[in-house]
């Protein structure tokens, strides 16, 4: 088993604890932790962000489309400001490319204006719906055929990974105790306490907020409740080549259906170009394999939107799961009398609601009877490594590499990491304990040649910085 | 070679910048530095120049240029020296991140940032193996899968282990190479997958190899799963003629050749790329599309055998030279292009000029085997050569057609096509 880090026990008692270091997961402890608490969070990954949050399509989301008076609105739509100050303020790289939304027939076409009327409800007035000739202007490389479509100039990108690391470095510079690869496996309800059992021992807790994602229905049953189950979607993506980036400036969306905003071509911060994702539900909470059918479907959708993206370089394909659930709404709600909340049924939408979630849960704990005030002694918020194209880099930077020439020795030369950015995030509060966290954290191996260059010398660098006794890096997966 | 600044870059002018220290640049820069006493400088990404046969650890190196048999490393270690020996600078452990004829190259070192422009440039950067994702192969994604450069790195400079029992995917000459790295890893080859109908490397080398190596060469399949949710468990194989899939057990897959041109700096140097191969298009004198701008090995054949891209490097000298005496003299990119045929899938160089290009062979890929090819050459519907040939063509390996074919067609013509015919 992985040793988890921060490395230290776990405290026998703790006021409150998150299970779940998810993006969501992530801001509710660093919320939390902002208050005079003692506050756990627990994973049963490895990593921060490992499950759900890291197959994202990382776009940081105005709300426009969502259903209006819908909880997910409000939250979305105040999430987005909070998300957006605070990436500017921690180093999350984001860009406001805008979105563009594409009819391709006559009947997506006759759905724009309910559309836009939707954007407004839900509060967001910068929509205009453009003709044919504006989209070809804007997106030159867009297939034949486009009728008219729907700007959102608002809607942005962001890097996902990024931000549950933020979230989780200052909940745990601010004091809470992060415990990654645990697993909880049951609970005893006690007067005072909820007994967490979990592989690592029991945990007190006078406080439990469930916001596990894709176990989030199991966790809610142990409290007696069925409010709702989990059944993990299945989303397929395909990553093209930075080559592809100068095919498309903006985000490029489908008219959305019953089943989810369907798929998307967009940039990523990263500068590559991102297609997908696919929809399919599964019974697997595991499963995140790609499939012929998923990735041929995508080839499709591809075809249609942006057909010179299909001559470019695959960089990387992968799958994520959503937590989708049978409500259109997030269920976020406190038991006072077992002192327990549940913050289920979060979709996509997750990440740009994330600080409001966060926001809206801890409020609501305090009006059902946790008993805390802010601190005083808070520690500033950290600073993240960019990983952002469109924000300078150290291997861009004299001035970094004149102080420290690590920064100037490339190792990936795809992404452009550099030996520095690898040794920092060894050294960073939540350092990686495997190949794909150091993806998430670095970009290294992320890049078109997928280690053909630089596989061998990223592991040894993995294995000298883990200072030989930690585990060999167990996992490459990509996201 | 004199230096200055460039905002916070340091710059630097040497005559002739060359990007990849490999087979080809390196022996660029050794003769352009040492016979005709020119200041080049070479920029190496990796800590170590070399290239690719640095981490092949097997002899067949160095027989067409320095007429020798040896190992990869110590190929390698001879095409520095030489470098070196002759006057060129060699950066190791230094990455261009940007490339244009006109504004130079940004490089990133650990001594700081560097513009360097050159009066020539000759862009070296070779080929890699199209990697898992690129394939698109469906499927988990379990530590255990490599690419043979990947492979290599790991146990011949890194002394890592793999795993126990390992596919190959690809029956190319790298996959045999692949092969040997398993077997010294300590690692059985359960099956050589090719979606050919047979193995793409030469038989007599195959019938050797599974003689030597006693695993089976499975081809007419594809690998259309992975399997294995932490560590690799199992790839299913379909068989390409009746779609019959099976389960074929292994910890360990390496997916071998199927090369794409590191193309990065041409493409954002702005130079012509062949819409297949996507190298850079080039002539006979191995110049690119833009003044001053050449290339050279497998960056311009993805790929041929490390000894002819380093003879690639000695082609370009001349050129090179020629250009810096009289930098005004470049030809028209607009001239005819040789355009190659199915089952001809690349042909290079693909740009019609006078002279012969580097070993009198122009280098071209098929995609299907041709046991006895016979190859036509036209220009304005007029034959310029027909000729059949000794040696097969087939896919996975680089198919070499002698240039006199050539000889007759005029930049100033249409497109030459070439075409290749024969029983299988």
């Amino acid at each position: 088993m992985t040793p988890s880090v921060p490395t230290g026990r776990l405290p026998d008692r703790v006021d409150v604890t998150v299970i779940g270091a998810g993006v969501v997961g992530a801001a509710v402890a660093r919320e939390l932790s902002a208050l005079d608490l003692e506050v756990a969070v627990v994973e049963s990954r490895h990593d921060v962000g490992d499950a759900t949050s890291k197959a994202n399509t990382a776009i940081l989301h105005t709300g426009f489309d969502a259903t209006p008076g819908t909880l997910e609105s409000a939250l979305v739509s105040r999430g987005y400001g909070l998300l957006r100050a605070y990436a500017q303020v921690v180093g999350i790289p984001v860009e406001q490319t805008g979105a563009v939304l594409v009819a391709w027939t006559p009947e997506e076409l006759a759905e724009l204006p309910a559309l836009e009327r939707t954007a407004v409800a839900n509060g967001y007035t910068e929509s205009a719906m453009v003709g044919p000739d504006a989209l070809y202007r804007d997106v030159p490389a867009l297939g034949p055929g486009a009728l008219g479509g729907l700007t959102v100039p608002g809607e942005s990108l962001i890097c996902s990974w990024t931000t549950a690391l933020a979230f989780a470095t200052e909940a745990v510079e601010r004091g809470a105790h992060l415990r990654l690869g645990c697993r909880v496996e049951g609970m005893s309800r006690q007067v005072e306490h909820t007994v967490l059992h979990t592989t690592y021992g029991d945990l007190a807790s006078r406080w439990v907020v469930n916001v596990a994602g894709l176990a989030s229905d199991l966790v809610d049953g142990w409290f007696g409740y069925r409010r709702f189950t989990v059944t993990p979607r299945r989303g397929e993506l395909l990553v093209y080549d930075k080559q592809a980036r100068s095919l498309v400036d903006r985000i490029v969306l489908p008219v959305p259906t019953s089943r989810g905003k369907g798929v998307l071509v967009a940039p990523t911060v990263y500068g590559n170009v991102m297609l997908g994702p696919t929809a399919d539900d599964r019974d697997d909470r595991d499963d995140t394999s790609t499939s012929e059918t998923g990735l041929s479907f995508l080839l499709e959708k591809g075809a249609t939107v942006l057909p010179a993206l299909l001559d470019e370089e695959v960089t990387a394909a992968y799958a994520g799961l959503r937590a989708a659930t049978e409500h259109k709404d997030y269920v976020i709600d406190v038991d006072a009398s077992q002192r327990y909340a549940v913050v289920g049924g979060i979709r996509s939408t997750g990440l740009t609601a994330s600080m409001a979630i966060a926001g809206h849960v801890t409020a609501a704990l305090l009006d059902a009877g946790l008993d805390a005030a802010r601190r005083r002694d808070l520690p500033g918020p950290p600073r993240m490594p960019n990983l952002g194209e469109s924000f300078p880099r150290p291997y861009q930077r004299a001035d970094l590499i004149a102080t420290d020439g690590s920064y100037g020795r490339v190792v990936c030369f795809c992404e452009r990491v550099t030996a520095g950015e690898i040794r920092d995030a060894f050294a960073s509060t939540i350092p990686p304990t495997s190949l794909g966290g150091l993806r998430r954290r670095t970009r290294a191996l992320n890049g078109r040649c997928q280690g053909f260059y630089c596989g061998a010398e990223v592991r040894r660098l993995f294995a000298a910085f883990q200072g030989g006794a930690g585990p060999s890096p167990a996992t490459t997966e990509a996201r | 070679m004199s230096t200055g600044t460039a905002g916070p870059a340091t710059l630097v002018t040497p005559e002739v910048l060359i990007v990849g220290g490999g087979p080809a640049g390196l022996t660029a820069a050794r003769v352009l530095a040492g016979a005709h006493r020119r200041r080049v400088l070479v920029v190496e990404r990796e800590r170590q120049a070399g290239g690719i046969p640095r981490h092949c650890d097997h002899t067949g190196f160095g027989l067409r240029d320095l007429r020798r048999v040896l190992s990869g490393p110590s190929y390698a270690g001879r095409l520095v020296a030489a470098a070196e020996e002759a006057g060129a600078e060699i950066w190791d452990g230094a990455t261009v991140t940007s490339w244009s004829a006109e504004h130079g190259a940004e490089v990133t070192t650990p001594r700081g940032l560097f513009t360097v422009r050159a009066g020539a440039t000759v862009l070296a950067t070779g080929a890699r193996e199209r990697s898992r994702p690129a394939r698109m192969i469906p499927g988990d994604r379990p530590e255990g899968i490599y690419t043979t450069g990947l492979l290599q790195n790991l146990v011949h400079l890194h002394h890592g282990r793999v795993g126990e029992q390992a596919v190959i995917l690809g029956a190319e000459l790298v996959s045999w190479s692949a092969a040997l790295t398993l077997r010294q890893a300590g690692c059985d080859v359960v099956a050589m997958v090719t979606a050919h109908e047979r193995p793409e490397s030469y038989s007599a080398l195959t019938a050797l190899g599974r003689r030597a190596l006693r695993f089976p060469v499975i081809s007419g399949h594809r690998v259309v799963r992975i399997i294995g949710r932490d560590r690799l468990e199992a790839v299913e194989l379909e068989n390409a003629a009746t779609g019959r899939r099976r389960l074929q057990g292994c910890d360990t897959l390496v997916v071998t050749g199927d090369w794409v041109p590191d193309v990065e700096l041409a493409r954002s140097g702005g130079l012509d790329l062949d819409r297949v191969s996507r190298s850079p298009v080039v002539d006979s004198d191995l110049r690119t599309s833009v003044p001053g701008g050449f290339a050279a090995g497998n960056l311009i054949h993805p790929v041929d055998t490390a000894d002819v891209a380093a003879l690639d490097g000695r082609h370009v000298a001349r050129p090179v030279l020629r250009w810096l005496d009289d930098p005004g003299a470049w030809p028209s990119p607009e001239g005819a292009r040789v355009v190659a045929r199915p089952p001809l899938r690349w042909i290079s160089p693909g740009r019609v000029a006078a002279g012969a290009p580097p070993r009198s062979r122009h280098l071209s890929w098929v995609d299907r085997r041709i046991g006895v090819p016979v190859v036509t050459v036209t220009q304005d519907g007029r034959v310029l050569g027909r000729r059949r040939l000794m040696w097969p063509a087939a896919p996975g390996r680089v198919f070499r057609i002698p240039s006199d074919l050539f000889a007759a067609a005029s930049p100033a013509g249409g497109d030459v096509v070439v075409e290749v015919d024969g029983r299988p």
